[in-house]
């Protein structure tokens, strides 16, 4: 019987100090695999700037672990005491549940699924891990597409880009002014050209106070975030410049500490201001949401991981099945060859006649009998009753 | 037997009501309850309606209160088009207890029953009745919208921590919706008064109270409309003069009693 071991460490058992020492490149990560693969092993390595962690499919289990954790301790040895260990079924929901994102920093990013994508392609796979990672890339879809996890952001410049469709809906064509051109803001913008806005005016220290006017009359999303001890733009030049917006909403976005934008601009009709106070406050709202729908998503995620054991377990009984079923051909074929001096006085149509028919009684005698194996291999009892075919029939008694 | 079909619609649009409630609340299983309510009591409406002009003799709804029935499920058919969709549920908060009001109205003064003959031909009915109501079902819900606009704004300018949990259409959505709604109704009411005021002037009547606040209630529509595309009204102000414009829809449709077409 094959089984699943996992071996790895993340963002819940070790710092970003040890965490790193054990991160791989995708060659590194699949020669790691390939190296571990030797001797019939399936195994994929999983690693992300929050998880390395490596899961292999073996006859024997505690040979894979212990090559496993030897594996990570060749990379850094101070990691062994931050591994965590799974086997089996506890495996199986652990890679669900990455894959779905509730293991994750942020419940319910989106960014996992794709790493466990090219994690399953960088391995070395067979039938069993290839299944396994392919129902978890499917339950990890299926708890994006079904829940809200993922929906809110989960960042400050997530959460100005979401502010911007509250107030303008779709923002194909809407403009941006990048007041300071930091990090924050760069993220932000980027943000938000991903939605479809653009940026009309990247504006320094040096950039003409008009230049900045004249677009502040244009534009739809201002981001400030520069290194300025004071105000950068105060509510009278935001006044002065709605007068030539023609009632057009306004949204101002303050992600520098100091403040760069007047925080009287809120008072303005058509004027939206956000600092970054405010938006780290929307952030935590947003990312308490996602965690009550992480609670959904566990559910939707041990019911495919239910899904994957009925499948393992029905592998005790499918060689059974397989055996039961050719021997009820062989029956079949060698009564009918029998009677072939009676039949051969049949025309073809009445030849298929018989032919179906007998099929039929056979597929119909067994369909049962595998429903039921199928059905106790899940209950835990698959082997027992394979055995039991396997002596009333006996199967596998012609080749001893 | 027809006028039991007044009470499940009553019952959905209530139910209704108390749905877009429960959304404004809690966003979710409420919303989705409230918008069947909505479907399945315009329904049962609507087979009122359709049992009110097989039994009416012409235009069944020529008096005060089947006018205001017929105005409910204008004003519902009209919010249908969006309500269905997730965004614009909360509409339904503005809309449907409004319907409900009405409705419960129209029955106390007997709007919901068999339709009386009039005196007036059905083409003069359908076309003046029939365009000033559809014209005050589009104006009830660009003033719905404005409404909406006018909640959501404060929410944005007071910037609470739960402004993205729910789904709300943005600002200029509800603006430019607003200002389509009412582009659409108010050459359906300019039509229906042109055809009002020939009438009167054949007939040699003179104006009621009714026709004097429905032509102001037009005035302030089309100001609406000349400050939006000409003026370059937008915004808060723009949803508080449709506010005030749904102010004079209501005392045009309920505050003045119906001797018009005495």
């Amino acid at each position: 019987m094959i089984r699943l071991v996992l071996v790895g460490t993340s963002h819940h058992h070790a710092p970003v100090e040890l965490r790193e020492r054990v991160a791989l490149e995708r060659e590194a990560a699949r020669e790691l695999a390939a190296q571990l693969a030797e001797g019939g092993r399936e195994v994929v390595c999983l690693s992300t700037c929050n998880r390395t962690e490596l899961y292999i499919a073996a006859d024997d289990a505690e040979t894979a672990e212990r090559d496993a954790v030897a594996a990570l301790a060749a990379l850094e040895p101070e990691v062994e005491p931050a591994l965590y260990r799974l086997q089996d079924r506890a495996a199986v929901l652990h890679l669900f549940r990455v894959a779905a994102g509730l293991d994750s920093l942020v419940p319910g990013e989106g960014e996992i699924l794709g790493q466990v994508r090219v994690a399953h392609e960088l391995g070395t796979t067979g039938v069993f891990l290839d299944r396994v990672f392919r129902q978890a890339l499917h339950a990890g879809r299926k708890v994006r597409a079904q829940t809200a996890i993922g929906e809110s952001p989960a960042s400050v410049s997530s959460a100005a880009a979401a502010l911007a469709e509250q107030v303008f809906g779709s923002l194909d064509g809407c403009s941006i002014l990048l007041l300071g051109a930091g990090k924050m803001s760069e993220q932000a913008s980027r943000n938000l050209r991903s939605r479809g806005a653009s940026i009309a005016l990247v504006a320094n220290s040096k950039t003409p106070r008009e230049e900045i006017e004249t677009a502040l009359a244009t534009v739809d999303v201002v981001i400030a975030s520069t290194n300025a001890p004071g105000l950068v733009l105060d509510a009278e030049a935001v006044a002065r410049a709605s007068q030539g917006r023609r009632g057009r909403q306004l949204l101002l976005v303050d992600l520098a500490v100091p403040r760069d934008l007047d925080p009287a601009i809120r008072g303005l009709d058509g004027c939206y201001l956000y600092d970054i106070d405010d938006l780290e406050q929307i952030v935590a709202e947003t990312l308490s949401g996602r965690r009550r729908e992480a609670e959904r998503a566990e559910s939707l995620v041990a019911a495919e991981a239910e899904k994957f054991h009925e499948w393992h377990a029905s592998l005790d009984v499918v060689p059974a099945i397989a055996s039961l079923r050719a021997k009820a051909e062989e029956i079949r074929m060698a009564e009918l060859r029998k009677a072939d001096s009676l039949l051969g006085r049949l025309d073809d149509s009445q030849r298929k006649a018989v032919e179906s028919v007998t099929s039929q009684i056979v597929n119909k005698l067994l369909h049962l009998p595998t429903v039921r194996m199928k059905q106790a291999a899940a209950a835990a009892d698959g082997v027992t009753y394979a055995e039991a075919v396997r002596h009333l029939f006996g199967l596998g008694e012609d080749e001893r | 037997m027809a006028e039991l079909l007044f009470w499940p619609a009553l019952f959905f649009y209530g139910e209704a009501a108390v749905g877009y409630l429960g959304e404004a609340r809690s966003p979710g299983r409420a919303g989705r309850f409230a918008t069947w309510g909505v479907r399945l009591g315009w329904l049962a409406q609507t087979a009122l309606l359709a049992a009110q002009a097989a039994r009416g003799d012409g235009f069944p709804w020529g008096t005060w209160a089947s006018s205001l029935d017929l105005f409910v499920w204008l004003v519902v058919s009209a919010y249908l088009i969006w309500g269905c969709k997730a965004r614009y549920r909360l509409l339904g908060l503005v809309v449907m207890p409004l319907a409900v009001a009405l409705l419960v109205t129209a029955r106390a003064g007997g709007g919901t029953g068999v339709g009386a003959a009039s005196q007036y031909s059905t083409l003069f009915l359908v076309l003046h009745v029939g365009l000033v109501l559809a014209a005050f079902a589009g104006f009830t819900l660009a003033a719905g919208l404005s409404g909406l606009y006018v909640w959501q704004e404060r929410r944005l300018k007071s910037s609470p921590v739960t402004i993205l949990r729910r789904q709300i259409p943005p600002l200029a959505t509800l603006d430019s919706l607003a200002l389509r709604t009412v582009a659409w109704s108010v050459p359906l009411l300019t039509l229906g008064i042109a055809v009002g005021l020939a009438r009167l002037v054949s007939r040699d009547d003179g104006m009621d109270a009714l026709v004097v606040a429905t032509v102001v209630t037009w005035v302030v529509w089309c100001s609406y409309l000349g400050l939006r595309l000409l003026g370059g009204w937008g915004g808060r102000r723009a949803a508080y003069l449709a506010l005030v414009g749904f102010i004079l829809v209501v005392v045009v449709r309920v505050a003045i009693p119906g001797s018009h077409f005495g």
